[in-house]
């Protein structure tokens, strides 16, 4: 079972997303992660989720992978719209804004907590969204040596960019390896009698250590026989290193990047001109007649 | 044929004792040989009888104590002339996990090559080459960790094969895995020699592995004590004996039996026995 790991979460694909230079879709990903916390509006937020969907449909990505990865925080997203729905009050238009009235005014709910609730729902959906498929469509060597090679320009600060993308590299190489090996190392004591699985978190806590560190002497002992096979060839740092997969930017790179100024100008544009319109028309329409 | 690639003078080897009083644990005791080029050299010997160590002066990554260790005229005593030797001597080692570098199988046989600084389209075509002559090719996308002991041990000699050194030292190279991926990794071994013309030191202890060279060199407790054709080193079997040293199995048989003749192989075992009963072997 933990043999299938893969590492990070790609999803193998030959699409549009799949063939772009992992660089430009790390700046584009960044980007339109700073984008969606320039969006104030519902309708330049509308921008936003358009864009995620037509990444997502260009992806080829399968709806139901994309909502794995929206599962995890499910919980963090219930919980961050209570908050808001209970906490924020105030509101977001002219005249009444108080929708709701509990217990003499203990609990209230005002129009703004529901605005922002919503808001911030569809804006982190959007953010985990739009990052997995970075993760879903780039392997993490090829996001580690695209990150190599963006932040290369920090080299004149004396700072060993290739070294740690090399460490990068090195770590995900050996996780699976590392998890064998914790797997191993379990068996091993539990052979001997080592209970893991019954007593308080202290005891189990304690139980860890008999495993613990004979993973860290063997990690030692890997660290110094993998150096030593690299020395042996011929590694010497980020020097005088070619790389065999070179990255090119090609036309659909740049057309995705037109693509992306296009829709950031219109989340622009439409900040200043379709501000809370939408959403008052949509509070009226369902909760202030009803109630 | 005698041209000499490797050459070993007088060459002693201690690790130094973490305890700065008590004197460090000598491996090599005064060890002269020569390997020459095109040669495939077996290096026998059990445990601590220092035939890693050996192993690991000839491509630099340990300096010897005394003596001097010279790969095609170049004498490693800067770092400089390690790397410069290490161009020329590649290395496999015991441990098929620890020596992959990369999460994809084509990216780790690159490594060697991106070391050196070789032009992006000759390292394609170097890769696909040495993942081809070693049988992997159609699982160059894979993650190492997927793959089998034996099948990440070809990848090993894949990233030496596209560095294109001229000598393989190979320590140990089965000794963690199964019988299939033995017979794969030796398959290939005697192919890089045999087809490739890659001088190849096979570091180790299966008299079986050992037979199949052009000369085997065994040592023991820091010493060469013998140096000849597999014929001549495995003829004496009561003197392995006394080295705590076996010879291959259809060799002890043969010799129990009383045949003078020196056999190495299950076959020609079953050849001889066949003739001897006066039958034919079928």
């Amino acid at each position: 079972m933990i043999r299938d790991i893969t590492f990070g979460q790609y999803y193998p694909g030959k699409s549009l997303l799949h063939r772009m230079d992992p660089r430009m879709k790390l700046v584009l990903t960044f980007a339109l992660i700073v984008f969606m916390f320039v969006c104030k509006s519902f309708a330049s937020l509308a921008v936003i989720v358009l864009l995620t969907v037509i990444a997502v449909a260009l992806s080829g990505v399968p709806l139901k992978v994309i909502f794995k990865s929206i599962k995890p925080i499910l919980i963090i997203l219930i919980f961050t719209a209570l908050l808001n729905i209970f906490y924020t009050h105030g509101t977001v238009q002219n005249g009444d804004a108080l929708w709701i009235s509990f217990l003499n005014g203990k609990i209230e709910i005002w129009d703004k907590g529901v605005y922002t609730a919503v808001f911030t729902m569809v804006r982190i959906v959007a953010l985990v969204v739009i990052s997995s498929l970075l993760t879903y469509t780039t392997t993490p060597t090829m996001l580690t040596d695209a990150l190599e090679r963006l932040l290369s320009p920090l080299k004149i600060f004396h700072i060993k960019v290739h070294t740690l993308a090399m460490m990068m590299t090195l770590a995900l190489r050996f996780i699976p390896t590392l998890i064998e090996e914790i797997e191993r190392i379990m068996n091993a004591q539990k052979a001997r009698g080592a209970d893991l699985e019954t007593g308080g978190i202290v005891e189990r806590a304690k139980a860890l250590v008999p495993i613990f560190i004979p993973l860290m002497v063997s990690s030692f002992r890997r660290a110094y026989e993998l150096a030593l096979a690299m020395t042996c060839r011929c590694y010497t740092g980020g020097e005088g290193r070619t790389r065999m997969k070179q990255m090119k930017m090609k036309g659909r790179d740049l057309v995705c990047l037109f693509v992306c100024l296009a829709f950031a100008a219109g989340i622009i544009v439409l900040n200043y001109f379709a501000k809370h319109e939408t959403f008052s028309i949509f509070g009226m329409l369902f909760f202030k007649q009803v109630i | 044929m005698s041209e000499k690639l490797i050459e070993i003078k007088n060459v002693t080897y201690t690790y130094e004792s973490e305890n700065e009083s008590r004197p460090g644990y000598t491996v090599l005791k005064d060890v002269s040989v020569d390997i020459n080029k095109g040669e495939f050299v077996a290096v026998m010997g059990h445990n601590g009888s220092g035939k890693s160590t050996l192993a690991r002066l000839c491509n630099a990554i340990f300096e010897p104590t005394e003596g001097t260790v010279t790969v095609k005229g170049i004498t490693a005593d800067t770092e400089e002339k390690g790397d410069e030797i290490r161009r020329i001597v590649g290395m496999v080692f015991q441990n098929p996990d620890n020596q992959i570098v990369a999460t994809v199988v084509e990216d780790d046989v690159a490594f060697g090559p991106e070391n050196l600084g070789v032009e992006p389209s000759e390292i394609r075509r170097r890769v696909d080459d040495a993942l081809k002559s070693v049988n992997m090719y159609d699982l160059r996308e894979r993650e190492p960790h997927k793959l089998s002991g034996g099948q990440k041990q070809r990848v090993a000699i894949a990233g030496v094969i596209a560095m294109q050194t001229e000598c393989i030292i190979l320590d140990e190279p089965t000794a963690m895995l199964d019988p299939m991926g033995r017979k794969e990794v030796i398959k290939t071994i005697q192919r890089l020699n045999k087809e490739m013309g890659i001088t190849v030191l096979l570091i180790t202890h299966f008299m079986e592995e050992a037979a199949l060279a052009d000369r085997i060199i065994v040592m023991d407790s820091g010493k060469i004590i013998d140096d000849g054709t597999p014929e001549e080193v495995f003829s004496k079997v009561d003197f392995l004996r006394a080295h705590k040293l076996d010879v291959p199995d259809s060799t002890e048989l043969c010799h129990n039996l009383g045949i003078k003749e020196h056999v190495l192989t299950a076959d020609e075992c079953v050849r001889k026995i066949a003739s001897l009963l006066g039958g034919e072997a079928v």
